[in-house]
């Protein structure tokens, strides 16, 4: 089944059923999403499909065809927000860090912390507290917003 | 991890609804598919029953949201992110607007659909006591044509409507509403979390309560609707909605708790709306 992995055309092979997050991580060898609860809960497994996050557990191979999608693969550790998760203390064991990055950098620009408490509800870290996430994805905002995932799509 | 042997599982892909609505025929027993948000927790947890699905995600001519001759359509596949987004849903049922935004998480949102949350059938939906307050109808449509059901009346029971097995849901209709619209979701935190008390309501001549989370199907209080209506006190109104639902104990929550809450958003409702 064919569609654009972080930039690059692919037709990749799987049963229609099989799990994004399964089909990413086997099909695709793309480790860096991350399974946490398994349903829909944590947001550990989040991608960006036609620039929107998804919980990548909830999502059928099938419904990716055609569409785009970006793990945090595709950011190629040049983000922003990677650099400010480092430098600001937003990541700690790192599980939810993949997930949390891609949802942040869907976010609209121009967005109060309040805006982006909301925006996160659905990543959950028990490391951290939250205050270096929030602090990094300030930083990552306040720089060059030049360097965007890619351009957004509906659906 | 996924617990159920996805190899057991077979998928439907119609290209049509018309096609789509030949498969549910033809093919029985189907099990449709939208957002899968929770169906593939489902799916997660092993406890699907049904072993063959179809998928309508690519449907896009059930996604529109649209007014015609001031009667706001709403596709049955138009997710909580796009409902958010519609200006024309702003407009018309600002109450839906809230209760999308009360949904899950963001992630969720952008998949979840509002057709999945009506037949899906719990009664925890939230935008189920929308739809009721807003007196809505549903659009059924199966190979032999369409036929429009009163909100009100398409649940039959616990996780029960009265839609065939060879009907799909394809629209919402929601008739213009006169009178300030309120939502109010009761849960453990504001994201993620699944309704312990659900109200929505609209401040009308005769205004309309819908609960959810207190009964077996979402609910009106015509009663309680009755006497606000007629200028009886808040605190009869209150003890009145008690004799109008039937909250159960369950992980969630307590009966007596929702009670309580149910009182409390009553006379909220009618302080905020005055």
């Amino acid at each position: 089944m064919r569609f654009t992995l972080n930039g690059r055309a692919v037709d990749i092979r799987a049963h229609p059923l099989k799990r994004l997050l399964d089909v990413l991580r086997e099909e695709c060898g793309l480790t860096g999403t991350k399974e946490g609860c398994g349903e829909g809960e944590c947001g550990a497994c989040t991608v960006l499909l036609n620039g929107e996050p998804v919980n990548s557990c909830l999502v059928p191979f099938a419904h990716v065809r055609g569409a785009k999608v970006v793990t945090v693969e595709g950011l190629k550790g040049r983000h922003p927000l990677q650099q400010a998760f480092v430098t600001e203390g937003g990541s700690q064991c790192g599980i939810c860090t993949p997930g949390m990055i891609l949802a942040a950098s869907a976010l609209p620009e121009g967005v109060t912390r309040g805006e982006v408490r909301a925006g996160l509800a659905g990543n959950l870290c028990r490391c951290t507290g939250y205050s270096g996430i929030y602090r990094a994805i300030e930083k990552a905002r306040s720089q060059a917003t030049s360097h965007r995932p890619q351009a957004t799509g509906r659906r | 991890m996924m617990r159920t042997a996805i190899s057991s599982l077979e998928l439907l892909q119609p290209r049509s609804v018309t096609e789509a609505l030949r498969l549910l025929r033809e093919r029985a027993p189907v099990l449709p598919m939208a957002g899968c948000t929770d169906l593939y927790v489902s799916a997660n947890l092993g406890t699907l029953a049904e072993r063959r699905l179809l998928s309508l995600w690519h449907l896009d001519p059930l996604r529109r949201i649209e007014l015609r001759a001031g009667v706001l359509s709403i596709g049955a596949l138009a997710t909580y992110a796009e409902i958010i987004r519609s200006p024309l849903a702003r407009t018309h049922i600002p109450m839906l607007v809230a209760a999308s935004r009360e949904i899950g998480s963001v992630q969720v949102q952008n998949r979840g659909t509002i057709g999945g949350n009506i037949v899906n059938a719990s009664p925890a939906g939230d935008t189920l006591p929308v739809l009721a307050a807003a007196d809505a109808t549903l659009v059924l449509r199966s190979l032999d044509g369409s036929r429009r059901v009163p909100f009100g009346r398409f649940y039959s029971g616990y996780r029960k409507t009265v839609m065939r097995p060879d009907e799909l849901l394809v629209a919402v209709e929601i008739p213009p509403i006169e009178g300030r619209q309120w939502f109010r979701k009761v849960g453990t935190r504001a994201a993620q979390a699944i309704s312990k008390v659900v109200m929505a309501a609209v401040r009308a001549p005769r205004p309309r309560i819908a609960l959810g989370s207190v009964a077996p199907t979402v609910v009106r209080v015509p009663k309680t609707e009755e006497a606000l209506s007629a200028g009886c006190p808040i605190e009869e109104a209150q003890a009145l909605l008690q004799s109008e639902i039937a909250p159960i104990d369950d992980l969630r929550s307590t009966s007596a708790y929702r009670r309580r809450v149910v009182a409390n958003l009553l006379a909220r409702f009618w302080e905020q709306t005055a």
